[in-house]
């Protein structure tokens, strides 16, 4: 037997054997997926349960070397694991932005120190974090950022305040920009630190959407202590850890824009139904949905292939930079979509009768998509000056 | 299949943005044009483009083809488009070596294909009766008469009609027009008795011909395929024939767009560049999208047609769909954003326009393809 079929045999049977069967279950809302942390929300015992049972193996971040907790999984192990995953329908056993943001980055341009301190704990589920950029007068603007480290010889002392800060009300740690010189231009003098939340000089205040959750905080820093050796990177080099993350998080909202299991044309049938020659029977809205799915199909065709060009080879071609501007005006053209589909019942808010409003609060959410994470608009000035070349005003 | 190009498939590219950038250019055809050609390209460029072995890139091997299959044709198509570059390679390589192949016994195939990869015979589809692309409709009727067919009807936008050797004519030999069944296709030469033909030129400087049949005279043993049975075949031919010219349309855009960002980085009003502005930034960058997702589909759809999926009649008309719009707002843009110099015959741009959209109509434009691609997926 190759070594690659007595992994999956192992892997098939620890798994049958220590997945819980609620963790089979399918995920039907953020409240289902575990995040971790000194006191994590636990919807279900047997989410801590199936989430240590994989850290022990490294098996909650599968591909990190096995020196920082991971699995150490090469890419075909990787490949068996998930395969063999989804045979029982296993849910992911922790999400947190310690797997998809600050890992990297630490892995990156982290010191040996500072992996082995951090990373284990995020491999672990042990500390939930959060990410501090955006500030008030820093949003699309993001270099402008004003909050305030002053060295104090072996640590800094934050002040300032940051907003957008996704759970920070129940985050334990935060990796946070900040600015230890203002003499130079705007990008330099930013640095990247990491510091605990659980501390006076921290407070953190969810915001109210219009969608009616509180998924952002608005942080405030009064004299927060940062140790220094929790500075990653060289002091006035955070904005290229910045950007290096900010990639990582724009791909992740473009994703949001991934088609759903059921189209909005079959559901426009069951909404208005058909003609006598098969077609839906509005032909005003008709065109629009299938534009809407014509562009789907197309954007999921570039995904695909700027990822098979990648792997060829050939590069990242100029295509990924727009995943970001289209994922996100594509997911606000199905959500309307919905709105005109599903008719005045999809406006409902409160009450069963129309789902608690669960379309229209993903409506109004989806609005945030194309603000979150680089603007639209920033989005496409980044096309036009880095990839045409169009000059600066 | 990766949606990706080979090295053997990006040599070809090359090789043909090569030739064509030298020998068929946008000023090739403003000169054919002005020169009132009546051939409508140049038949030196032709036989080169033969000698490439272009004319049977998609013919099997066994017929004298390269085999290369259509997304090699595609690729050639594509760069066709950037240059503008008139030849046979749609009437005769894209649609009419197609559906012989696709119908066609095989001593059938001998008899036109080898020619065709050859450059030696022009063959040009006569299907449509109307303004708008309605294959079904066709009403134009073949009589069987002893051993022969007598096809009688008038079709209009027959693509290189002038030069063809032979036409590939759908008429219906049972059913009404509306119906898919009872059409059958037959290949009749060009000089048979009956034929009447006119040439036209259309806004994109190539020429059509509009057919009158009365009486014409065609063996039985020149119908391709069963007699009623073309719809299969001709559907599938017109659905690679979509994405070809889509490949087309995609190199029309991408040669468009490139020229005005071109223009934006070098006209100046107001003592700047207007490129620096920022209403013809977001304007470019959006366009710039639009064409990645054409540029991806187009090459899904070619794929499709070479490795057989069963989605090619989704895939052709969200191909054609898609490449008719970024065609129209790329040509449209390239236009607004050259400003005065854009209206003006002397500059090339107006070229791209007008070749597109004769593209964007040519075997259904996008309300037509939209429609069918609604249609296939369920609604």
């Amino acid at each position: 037997m190759s070594d690659i079929e007595q992994f999956r045999q192992e892997t098939r049977a620890w798994l049958e054997e220590n997945c819980p069967v609620a963790m089979r279950e399918p995920v039907r809302g953020f409240d289902d997926l575990y995040n971790g942390g000194r006191n994590p929300e636990i919807d279900h015992p047997d989410q801590k349960v199936w989430c240590d049972r994989m850290a022990q193996r490294g098996w909650t971040v599968p591909h990190w070397p096995k020196e920082y907790g991971g699995g150490g999984l090469d890419k075909d192990e990787l490949k068996v694991l998930r395969e063999e995953m989804r045979r029982i329908t296993a849910r992911s056993p922790l999400d947190s932005f310690g797997i998809s943001m600050l890992g990297p980055a630490l892995l990156h341009f982290g010191t040996e120190e500072q992996k082995l301190e951090h990373l284990p704990r995020i491999v672990r589920g042990e500390i939930r974090w959060c990410q501090g950029y955006s500030e008030p007068n820093a949003g699309s603007d993001l270099a402008s950022l004003a909050t305030r480290a002053d060295d104090q010889g072996d640590h800094y002392l934050i002040n300032g305040q940051k907003v957008w800060t996704s759970y920070a009300d129940k985050s334990d740690w935060i990796f946070c920009l900040v600015r230890t010189d203002n003499s130079g231009s705007k990008h330099e003098g930013i640095s990247f630190v990491l510091f605990d939340m659980d501390q006076p000089g921290v407070e953190a205040r969810p915001i109210k959407l219009i969608s009616g959750s509180s998924p952002f905080c608005e942080t405030f820093f009064d004299n927060a202590r940062a140790e220094k050796k929790n500075l990653i990177g060289e002091e006035g080099n955070g904005w290229t850890i910045a950007k290096y993350l900010l990639t990582h998080e724009r791909e992740m909202i473009s994703s949001f824009g991934a088609p759903p299991k059921k189209s909005v044309g079959k559901l426009a049938l069951e909404s208005f139904g058909a003609d006598a020659s098969g077609r839906l029977a509005n032909s005003i809205l008709r065109p629009t949905i299938a534009q809407y799915q014509l562009d789907t199909l197309a954007f999921g065709a570039t995904m695909a292939r700027v990822g098979d060009e990648a792997k060829a080879g050939q590069g990242l071609g100029a295509a990924s930079s727009i995943f970001k501007y289209y994922g996100t005006e594509l997911n606000k053209r199905r959500n309307e979509l919905n709105l005109a589909v599903g008719g005045e019942f999809a406006l409902g808010w409160e009450g069963e009768a129309y789902r608690d409003g669960a379309i229209s609060r993903d409506w109004l959410r989806s609005k945030g998509n194309s603000i979150e994470g680089g603007t639209s608009e920033v989005q496409l000035n980044i096309v036009a000056k880095r990839v045409l070349g169009l000059p600066d005003a | 299949m990766a949606l990706v190009l080979n090295e053997e498939q990006l040599m070809l590219k090359e090789s043909a943005a090569g030739f064509l950038t030298e020998k068929a250019t946008v000023a090739h055809l403003r000169a054919l044009r002005d020169s009132a050609d009546e051939r409508g390209g140049s038949e030196d460029v032709w036989q080169e483009m033969v000698q490439m072995g272009w004319a049977g890139i998609a013919i099997a091997e066994e017929f004298g083809g390269l085999g290369y299959g259509y997304t090699g044709l595609g690729l050639v198509l594509e760069q066709v488009g950037r240059n503008l570059s008139a030849s046979p390679l749609q009437s005769t390589v894209l649609v009419a070596a197609t559906l012989i192949a696709e119908l066609g016994s095989d001593s059938q195939k001998e008899q036109w294909l080898s020619p065709i990869a050859a450059g030696e015979k022009r063959v040009s589809l006569a299907l449509q009766e109307g303004r708008h692309h309605a294959p079904e409709k066709t009403a134009a009727r073949a009589v069987a008469n002893g051993e022969d067919y007598l096809l009688s009807g008038a079709k209009v936008l027959v693509l290189d009609a002038s030069l063809a050797d032979a036409f590939i004519v759908i008429a219906r030999t049972a059913g009404e027009a509306g119906d898919m069944q009872g059409l059958t296709a037959f290949l009749v030469e060009a000089e048979s008795a009956g034929i009447a033909l006119s040439r036209s030129s259309m806004v994109d400087s190539r020429n059509v011909g509009t057919l009158t049949l009365q009486d014409v005279r065609v063996p039985a043993a020149q119908v391709l395929g069963e007699p009623g049975g073309a719809w299969q075949g001709l559907s599938r031919t017109l659905d690679i024939a979509n994405i070809g010219l889509a490949s087309e349309l995609l190199g029309l855009s991408t040669e468009a767009f490139e020229r005005t960002v071109a223009y934006l980085k070098e006209r100046k009003q107001f003592g700047r560049v207007i490129g620096s502005f920022q209403g013809l930034q977001h304007r470019a960058a959006e366009l710039f999208a639009e064409l990645e997702l054409a540029r991806s589909i187009v090459l899904q759809a070619l794929q499709a047609i070479d490795s057989g999926d069963e989605q090619l009649p989704l895939l052709a008309s969200a191909a054609k769909a898609k490449l008719c719009e970024v065609a129209q707002r790329a040509s449209n843009e390239a236009i607004q954003m050259h400003g005065g110099i854009g209206m003006t015959d002397e500059h090339e741009i107006g070229f791209f326009i007008k070749r597109a959209r004769v593209v964007q109509h040519t075997f259904g434009d996008y309300n037509y393809h939209l429609d069918r691609f609604a249609q296939l997926s369920g609604f």
